[in-house]
């Protein structure tokens, strides 16, 4: 899932998605300078994330944001921020009380 | 029209995570940034050397860190003493870099996870006015399965979904 973020076209599709809320491939497509066929496959790349899911609306196939996945991955990074700034104050403590 | 308020909660908040992860480009690091008022040669040695290392980051380090050495011990924070650290040492630059891989929430005692990702820590020195300026770069969460994220996490998750219900119950 994370991998999944790693690409500027991807990370823009779903910022897209998240504003503007359920589109079709053609009002992603718009404004960006790659084909539909590039969209698809990101689409694809994040539905297999669990990033997105398409919805059907009559016969149009709409693309949706999935936000849990997005929460988690920020989640799980901030718990890890969290340690390292409890950890660095640590060292902080130790060499600047030695150096006194 | 209880979805409707429903998905502009949802959506004000996926905008602003998906703005952030814009700007971060990736979620695969972590970037921490701190001044110690204590030279590069005193931060070189309190991280390079195990036992140093040991006291400031709390685990029992009996081992020399040497390029290419898988170092154990027991974890002395409190609430912790029943984990192991193990780090992987890659690569020593004195008074520049010091570099090693370990398995990030490794905090499972009955999981064997010396076949699983690990994530490379780097600790980067640069001299700067009244002392040292460390990076400390945390990467590879990409690689991670998502079953070894932290149990604490799943937990917030569990109260984030309530949350939301709670959002949907009042609108």
């Amino acid at each position: 899932m994370f991998a999944a973020l790693g690409d500027e076209t991807r990370l823009r599709v779903l910022a897209k998605l998240a504003k503007h809320g359920p589109l079709s491939i053609t009002q992603i497509t718009e404004g960006e300078e790659v084909t539909r066929q590039a969209i698809t496959k990101h689409l694809a790349v994040l539905a297999d994330s669990g990033l997105v899911h398409d919805v059907r609306r009559g016969r149009e196939r709409l693309w949706e944001v999935e936000l849990a996945p997005l929460e988690e991955a920020r989640r799980c990074l901030d718990l890890v921020s969290a340690q390292w700034d409890r950890t660095l104050a640590q060292l902080k403590d130790f060499v600047e009380a030695e150096d006194e | 029209m209880m979805m409707c308020n429903f998905s502009v909660a949802l959506l004000g908040a996926a905008t602003q995570y998906a703005t952030t992860e814009l700007h971060m480009t990736t979620t695969d690091r972590i970037e921490k940034q701190i001044h110690l008022a204590a030279s590069p040669e005193r931060v070189w040695r309190a991280i390079s050397d195990a036992r140093e290392f040991g006291q400031w980051f709390r685990a029992d380090l009996r081992d020399d860190f040497l390029p290419g050495a898988t170092v154990r011990g027991r974890i002395t924070y409190e609430g912790y003493e029943h984990l192991m650290l193990e780090m992987q040492i890659e690569t020593m630059e004195r008074e520049r870099l010091f570099s090693f891989r370990w398995h990030p929430y490794a905090v499972d005692t009955d999981v064997d996870y010396t076949q699983e990702p690990t994530t490379l820590v780097e600790f980067r020195l640069e001299r700067a006015p009244g002392g040292t300026k460390l990076t400390v770069i945390e990467s590879g969460f990409d690689r991670i399965p998502a079953d070894r994220r932290p149990r604490a996490f799943e937990m917030n998750s569990a109260g984030w979904t309530e949350q939301l219900e709670n959002i949907a119950r009042h609108v």
